[in-house]
């Protein structure tokens, strides 16, 4: 699932950066999503958090665009709710950690939401499963009636 | 952030200048619809340099916008989707299918022009 890396020379850029991320930086951001202007913030606020923790331009642009999908989502169909990033640290192994949750109607048959070109709303029903292609780890959780929860990961190359 | 629409001769150019909200980009859509017969334009630029994201709503925007646009008369090229963008709407699964798309604003001046003289 996971593509090929080919991006070894623009990678040394961020390294440096990454290592000194001062303490009094905030590791974990809470974006409130209401309305499309929501989902321009959500995505800013993740970009921004995955560049210090040194990620390079193409994974920047994943992460950016999955954060996208997911905060839609919540618009769309869920009217409100919120999307968390957080750094993730494993060892030496650092990333970023993506949750996006709502108490909107959740969705009745997750199987059939994660299939490309599923959409009960016209769209071209490629958020879900694009997010999954784009990110490392994708856990989803929905319970009609009560809301969904989506929770994705990247880690750094 | 509204979309500034500069007529340049036959065309319309439609530069974005930052980060577009969902709605900003239905608007310019709308706008370009209706731009295309009030200036009599035969074809549009809709240059998305500045674009760090295009995901799977800001595709099917332009893509509508493409057809739309066709619809009236007129033709549109797509330019400036930048490398990282490219490569995430491929992992997304997402297609600019039957849509002109060149590098650059100059690119798609000249893709204009060519495909104007062959069709007149
Ligand atoms: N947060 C959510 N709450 C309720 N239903 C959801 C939620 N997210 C997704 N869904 C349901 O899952 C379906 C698939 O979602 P997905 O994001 O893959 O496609 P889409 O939103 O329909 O179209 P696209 O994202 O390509 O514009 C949606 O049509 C919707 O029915
Ligand atoms: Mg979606």
């Amino acid at each position: 699932m996971r593509s090929d890396k080919h991006d070894g020379s623009v990678a040394a850029k961020g390294t440096g950066l990454a290592r000194n991320v001062p303490t009094s930086v905030s590791r974990e951001t809470s974006v409130p999503i209401e309305s499309d202007l929501d989902i321009v913030t959500a995505r800013q606020v993740g970009r921004a958090l995955a560049e210090r923790v040194g990620f390079e331009a193409g994974e920047l642009t994943l992460i950016a665009t999955a954060i996208s999908e997911l905060a839609r989502n919540i618009v769309l169909y869920a009217k409100r709710g919120e999307v968390v990033v957080k750094v993730l640290e494993n060892g030496t192994r650092r990333g970023i950690e993506v949750v996006s949750s709502d108490e909107g109607p959740g969705i009745p048959n997750v199987t059939h939401a994660m299939q490309d070109g599923y959409s009960t709303s016209g769209g071209l029903g490629l958020g879900l499963p694009g997010v999954k292609r784009l990110m490392d780890e994708f856990e989803i959780s929905s319970v009609v009636g009560h809301g969904t929860v989506v929770k994705v990961a990247k880690w750094r190359a | 952030m509204e979309v500034p629409i500069l007529k340049q001769g036959d065309y319309l150019i439609a530069s974005i200048q930052s980060a577009l909200s969902d709605s900003d980009l239905v608007q310019l859509r709308d706008a370009l619809v209706e731009k295309v017969g009030r200036f009599r334009s035969r074809g549009v630029i809709v240059d998305v340099t500045v674009l760090d994201v295009m995901d799977s709503f800001s595709t099917r925007i332009l893509r509508d916008l493409a057809h739309m646009i066709r619809l009236r008369g007129a033709r549109t090229v797509i330019v400036g989707v930048q490398p990282e963008v490219a490569f995430t709407m491929v992992q997304l699964g997402l297609r600019l299918e039957g849509i002109a798309t060149a590098l650059d604003l100059e690119e798609g001046l000249a893709y204009l022009d060519e495909t104007g003289e062959k069709e007149s």
